[in-house]
């Protein structure tokens, strides 16, 4: 790679146009990303952070190439997206979540083959790299069932093994663990770091605070289109710095409560998260007002189950940035 | 050499995905019998029993068509539907040489209807398979199965770029088999539909078929069956290279 950066995103936007209806056609348009600008070294695990519709997938897709972009540039080990597109492809990698994106009715080697013949793999080394990453990804003795009776997580190994055949300088990992069971994201997560450290650039975008904490050296955090914080985990976790968090475990709080803890001095934000019967109540404040005592006079008559104050996580940070978006 | 492995590959694999269907099964069951006893019936009515092998081989041809048609619209909808087409189209090859193997392998597909409809009608009519030119047969049965694939390229690119391919696809079916003569004579059928039925592939192919069950010059047929289906690989190359562009740009690749 020429280029001192593996990616290089200047200015990227995208908006879809949509055309609705004959006789009276309406037009609609939907900017996904407005302005997006980030590089990413040679070797590093990239983290695109954001919640759904947040631009994530549409930056992937302008970087390797299935979208175009409506204006701004963005080259990938030194290659134009745009004007090089084969020299890019030849070089990338892309992986994306969730069940689509497989031939069902044939076996995991048949889609491997197949695959490697369109990126070109030589004939004498397929068998021996589709052998090498069927055991990497933990699918060797399974490689000659049809993908349709594979389980989600098998699905998902499968994906990266394809993702993987022509040994690209970067891959993209759009979502990867969506839908897969907690053991199968940890084996995922170690495949995806190992890769890193054997010099692949990784560019990983995620919901999953965790994952993107674990894996990457830099997040970018993205909302409504646009980046709205970027560096390493440790440096977006200040972003929360100056807050303190408390959560509350409770049963059938009422809307008005909600509202009322909202108003509390001190207070910045609410959240509350159902889990079956039990609502889990986050209230973020200002580290130096202790809100506890006002929160719990706020909930009397409730019923009340672990009561935590806590430091903020990357987490916390994450929804500081994105709500203040 | 590489380019023909990676056609010959995905070809094979492609029909592989195909034939697994079971809805390309049941279709695959039942067309070629109804063909079969459409085309026996249509000629038996028509007092012309001594050309009831001829009937069955248009008939067969029919459904290669059918094949070739609702495939590569069916299979570039399917594929997109499964999300593989965003990740064929991802790869670092020329469009074409990405769909013409899809395409092939619906004409290979498709030569399973002629076979069967050959076959259920000896079984149920008792047609005798007696050809005029037997290897010719073979020769300009291959022939028009590539060159229908060839033509289903060109259709692709449509299908690529529109996200209801199937509507295209249902529109065309019937209108490409009346006027390439494959169950009907073209002198039977309007004047200004002959200049469109001389270009398409399909009048070649069924016309080099009959020619081979019945007796006639097959070889020119097949020559121009074969030129004309040249001429849509080039432009299906051409057209997919740019629609491929359109696609990106349009965001039509995905479902979403």
């Amino acid at each position: 790679m020429g280029s001192d950066y593996a990616i290089e995103a200047d200015e990227l936007r995208r908006t879809y146009r949509a055309r609705t209806g004959w006789l009276k056609p309406k037009r609609t348009e939907v900017e996904a990303v407005c302005g997006v600008s980030f590089t990413v070294g040679r070797g590093e695990l990239f983290g695109l952070l954001g919640p759904n519709g947040a631009g994530k997938t549409t930056t992937i897709k302008m970087l390797n190439t299935l979208l175009i972009p409506t204006s701004g540039t963005a080259r990938v080990g030194g290659f134009d997206v745009q004007g090089q597109t084969r020299e890019v492809r030849r070089r990338i990698g892309y992986v994306f979540g969730g069940d689509r994106g497989l031939y069902d009715r044939l076996s995991a080697l048949d889609n491997l083959r197949y695959f490697a013949e369109l990126y070109g793999v030589a004939p004498r080394e397929q068998r021996h790299r589709i052998a090498e990453l069927l055991d990497l990804v933990g699918l060797a003795g399974r490689e000659k069932e049809r993908v349709e009776g594979y389980s989600r997580g098998m699905r998902q190994r499968l994906h990266i093994a394809r993702g993987l055949l022509h040994s690209p300088d970067v891959l993209f990992l759009d979502e990867p663990s969506i839908g897969v069971d907690p053991v199968a994201a940890r084996e995922l997560r170690r495949t995806v770091s190992d890769l890193a450290s054997t010099g692949t650039t990784v560019l990983l975008t995620t919901h999953y605070m965790a994952e993107a904490d674990e894996l990457c050296d830099r997040i970018a955090v993205i909302s409504d289109g646009r980046i709205q914080a970027l560096g390493t985990p440790a440096e977006l976790r200040k972003h929360a710095d100056g807050f303190r968090v408390v959560e509350v475990e409770a049963y059938g709080v009422p809307e008005t409560a909600v509202d009322a803890l909202r108003d509390l001095p001190g207070v910045r934000e609410t959240a509350v998260e159902v889990k079956g019967a039990l609502q889990l109540l986050t209230v973020h404040s200002d580290a130096h007002v202790d809100v506890q005592g006002d929160v719990l006079r706020e909930l009397a008559g409730i019923r009340l189950g672990r009561v935590n104050s806590r430091e903020p996580t990357l987490e916390d940070a994450y929804v500081a940035i994105v709500s203040a978006a | 050499m590489r380019t023909l492995r990676l056609l010959a590959v995905g070809t094979l694999l492609h029909a592989k995905q195909i034939s697994r269907s079971p809805f390309e099964v049941a279709i695959a069951l039942v067309v070629p019998v109804v063909q079969a006893t459409l085309a026996v019936y249509l000629f038996r009515s028509g007092g012309e029993q001594h050309r009831l092998l001829e009937a069955a081989v248009g008939a067969g041809v029919m459904g290669v068509w059918s094949s070739v048609l609702f495939g590569s619209g069916g299979a570039i909808q399917n594929q997109r539907w499964q999300g593989t087409l965003e990740m064929i189209m991802l790869a670092p090859r020329r469009p074409a040489l990405v769909i013409l193997p899809i395409t092939i392998a619906t004409g290979i597909t498709g030569t399973y209807a002629l076979l069967a409809t050959l076959a259920w009608g000896r079984l149920l009519y008792g047609i005798k398979l007696d050809f005029a030119h037997p290897v010719a047969f073979l020769v300009a049965a291959v022939v028009c199965v590539i060159g229908l694939g060839m033509f289903g390229l060109l259709l692709a690119a449509t299908f690529v770029l529109m996200r209801n391919a199937n509507a295209l696809a249902n529109t065309l079916e019937y209108p490409v088999w009346l006027v390439s003569g494959m169950l009907v004579p073209i002198t039977v059928l309007p004047a200004w539909t002959t200049p469109i039925a001389a270009i398409l592939p399909t009048t070649w192919g069924a016309r080099a078929l009959r020619e081979a069950t019945s007796g006639g010059p097959v070889w020119p047929s097949v020559a121009l069956c074969l030129a004309i289906s040249l001429v849509c690989l080039a432009l299906g190359a051409f057209f997919l290279t740019y629609v491929e562009r359109r696609a990106r740009a349009a965001a039509t690749l995905a479902l979403a």
